[in-house]
């Protein structure tokens, strides 16, 4: 009887695709917000995501997330040098400093400062020049979306394109002069701002003067080292904050989930495809079946069972289930994709075809039971109503 | 009739009624009534007069409310829900006045619903309706949709659909009523033909009086009763 339920289900085209578009539309809001979300999520994080290396984060423990700059005497260095485990720990500077572009203008930067000896904590990836040549004078790094958008400087020609940075390009971070001595590229940054990496005896130099300058300890712990116990042994030596690079993407994820209105916005968005998908889909799934009610009716006198009845809805709902879920999901792959190189936020994990699907699902389930509920109430004997 | 006296149905004071938001509306009213194996029995009346309810309680798609109504010797109202659909899927087809094919299945495919219902496999049932459609001469219309048929053809296919798992029982309503008098005829002509014989009954309700002559028998029913059981038109 499955292929008479299928033929019965794609024998109306209308009503068939009515209800793969109701479930499709489900599945695209189900993956597609979600899919911004956590790409907005990962993004308050990615900085501390480039900075594989260290183990763990020590800062003041007022930090609430990572752009929460407080900044530490330089001498809580050397503290967190002294605990036992530490194998190395480096200093941090993170800050927002103004840039003064080309053609007047001013531009905030996310200017980060490594340990002038090793360079540690620099960009994950360099399109061009050396990580080392930041031991160049007034050498700095400026990451590629930066350099291409923010930073570039004016067209040569009026209604032409900004010309991108380049190696051996200048710039000015408060009054200071600074020389483009490579091009990297980092991931992209909640905030979006250009990000300027240099060492850190210049990056203190560029911002203004203040008595702590110190943003973050980077230390990494001794081989076989237990980590948790590491970070808790720095917290009370030190009295400052620790954790590990997990906990401290989670510490910055959970501020702006708690602090911000974007899981409502988002939320929103995502509730509102459910609930449209559900009633459009349910809706028109049901008109499907009461439309075909005398077919239910002829089979049902015939001698069909209520539970092949039931059997023929659930494959039939689980055919637009699917279709539509399948739909929704290459479209959503395929927005992801042809936004790659935008600015929008877009992360895919499995996790989000884990909760479409059942989103879809429950659409699929609600639209089945209650199509179910009136065929099995069915009197066959509708069949000899004229 | 056909000579042949084994009762295929037997009612015996069936009594049915609807309630219709606080009244009760008597459909039969203690209907006793046989039909033989290898009649073709008509159940004629005026509209309301009970006939459709009667044929439904016949086919065991509707319970009365008492009396009983025997099938072939099953009591249908002491049957177990399963065995009751087992027992309709075995032993009754069903030819309707709107004929009631599916419109997304082709000809063949929907002769071959009962043989599905009954757990012949797809190709074996498709195979069998295909042959049941010659017999009905639709041979080479069996991919036609209902759609692309007319009324005389879909009443074939309803027809073959009704004979293509040799049934026991034939309970038909108002079958000719949606087609001109030709192909009204014609339809009766061929229910008579391949329809009818020894081991089988045929039950039609009918309006159309020009096909009463086809009757063996036929009972004139009123107000949830059976007036009378003639043996002809003549002597309704």
């Amino acid at each position: 009887m499955n292929h008479i339920a299928l033929k019965m289900l794609m024998g109306d085209r209308g009503k068939y695709l009515g209800i793969i578009m109701g479930l499709t539309f489900a599945s695209l809001i189900m993956t597609q917000q979600p899919a911004i979300f956590v790409g907005l999520m990962m993004r308050t994080f990615s900085f501390i995501s480039d900075l594989g290396l260290p183990d763990i984060w020590v800062m003041d423990p007022k930090v609430q997330f990572v752009d929460d700059i407080k900044p530490l005497q330089d001498t809580k260095l050397y503290r967190v040098r002294g605990v036992a485990g530490v194998e190395w720990a480096m200093p941090l500077y993170k800050g927002l400093l103004k840039a003064r572009l080309d053609d007047g203008t001013f531009q905030t930067c996310n200017v980060i400062g490594l340990d002038d000896a090793t360079l540690i904590g620099g960009p994950p990836v360099m399109l061009e020049g050396k990580l080392e040549d930041l031991r160049r004078s007034d050498g700095v790094i400026v990451d590629i979306d930066g350099a291409t958008d923010k930073l570039a400087k004016p067209p040569q020609t009026p209604g032409g394109s900004p010309v991108p940075l380049k190696i051996g390009d200048t710039l000015e971070l408060n009054d200071n002069r600074a020389i483009v001595v490579g091009i990297a590229k980092t991931t992209k940054t909640f905030q979006s701002q250009p990000v300027i990496y240099t060492t850190y005896s210049r990056a203190v130099r560029y911002a203004p003067r203040e008595r702590k300058m110190l943003s973050f300890v980077l230390v990494k712990a001794k081989p076989g080292q237990d980590i948790p116990a590491l970070v808790r042994r720095i917290r009370e030596t030190t009295g400052l904050a620790a954790y590990t690079q997990q906990e401290f993407k989670d510490l910055t994820m959970n501020y702006f989930l708690k602090n911000t209105g974007i899981p409502i916005n988002f939320g929103i968005s995502v509730t509102l495809g459910f609930v449209v998908g559900a009633a459009i889909a349910g809706q028109t799934f049901y008109n499907f079946t009461l439309e075909n009610l005398r077919q239910f009716g002829v089979l049902k006198a015939m001698g069909t069972s209520n539970w092949t009845l039931l059997r023929m809805i659930l494959l039939q709902a689980v055919l637009v289930g699917s279709v539509g879920y399948g739909l929704g999901v290459g479209l959503t792959a395929l927005f992801g994709y042809s936004m790659r190189n935008t600015i929008l936020a877009f992360k895919f994990p499995w996790q989000l075809l884990a909760f479409s699907g059942a989103g879809v699902t429950l659409i699929c389930i609600f639209a089945a039971l209650i199509s179910i509920r009136k065929v099995i109430k069915l009197e066959p004997a509708i069949v000899f109503k004229g | 009739m056909n000579g042949q006296s084994t009762a295929a149905v037997r009612c015996q004071n069936v009594v049915k009624t609807y309630d219709t938001g606080g009244d009760k509306v008597v459909a039969l009213g203690g209907i006793n009534l046989e039909i033989h194996m290898g009649e073709l029995m008509m159940l004629v009346g005026p509209s309301g007069c009970g006939k459709t309810t009667l044929i439904s309680v016949i086919a065991g798609i509707l319970d009365q409310d008492s009396g009983s109504c025997e099938v072939f010797g099953a009591d249908l109202l002491h049957l177990r829900s399963g065995e009751k659909l087992k027992f309709r899927a075995q032993n009754i087809g069903f030819v309707f006045q709107a004929y009631n094919l599916l419109p997304s299945l082709n000809a063949v495919e929907n002769v071959s619903i009962p043989l599905l219902i009954n757990g012949v496999k797809r190709q074996a049932a498709e195979r069998q309706a295909a042959q049941v459609l010659e017999q009905v001469g639709l041979g080479a219309r069996g991919k036609s949709l209902p759609s692309q048929l007319s009324g005389g053809q879909q009443q074939r296919v309803a027809i073959a659909r009704a004979l293509v798992h040799d049934p026991r029982l034939i309970v038909c309503d108002e079958p000719t009523s949606a087609l001109d008098h030709e192909t009204g005829h014609n339809v009766m002509e061929l229910l008579k033909q391949v329809a009818l014989h020894r081991d089988r009954a045929l039950v039609i309700v009918t309006h159309d009086s020009r096909i009463f002559g086809f009757a063996d028998r036929i009972a004139r029913m009123d107000d949830g009763h059976i007036e009378k059981v003639v043996d002809s038109a003549e002597d309704l």
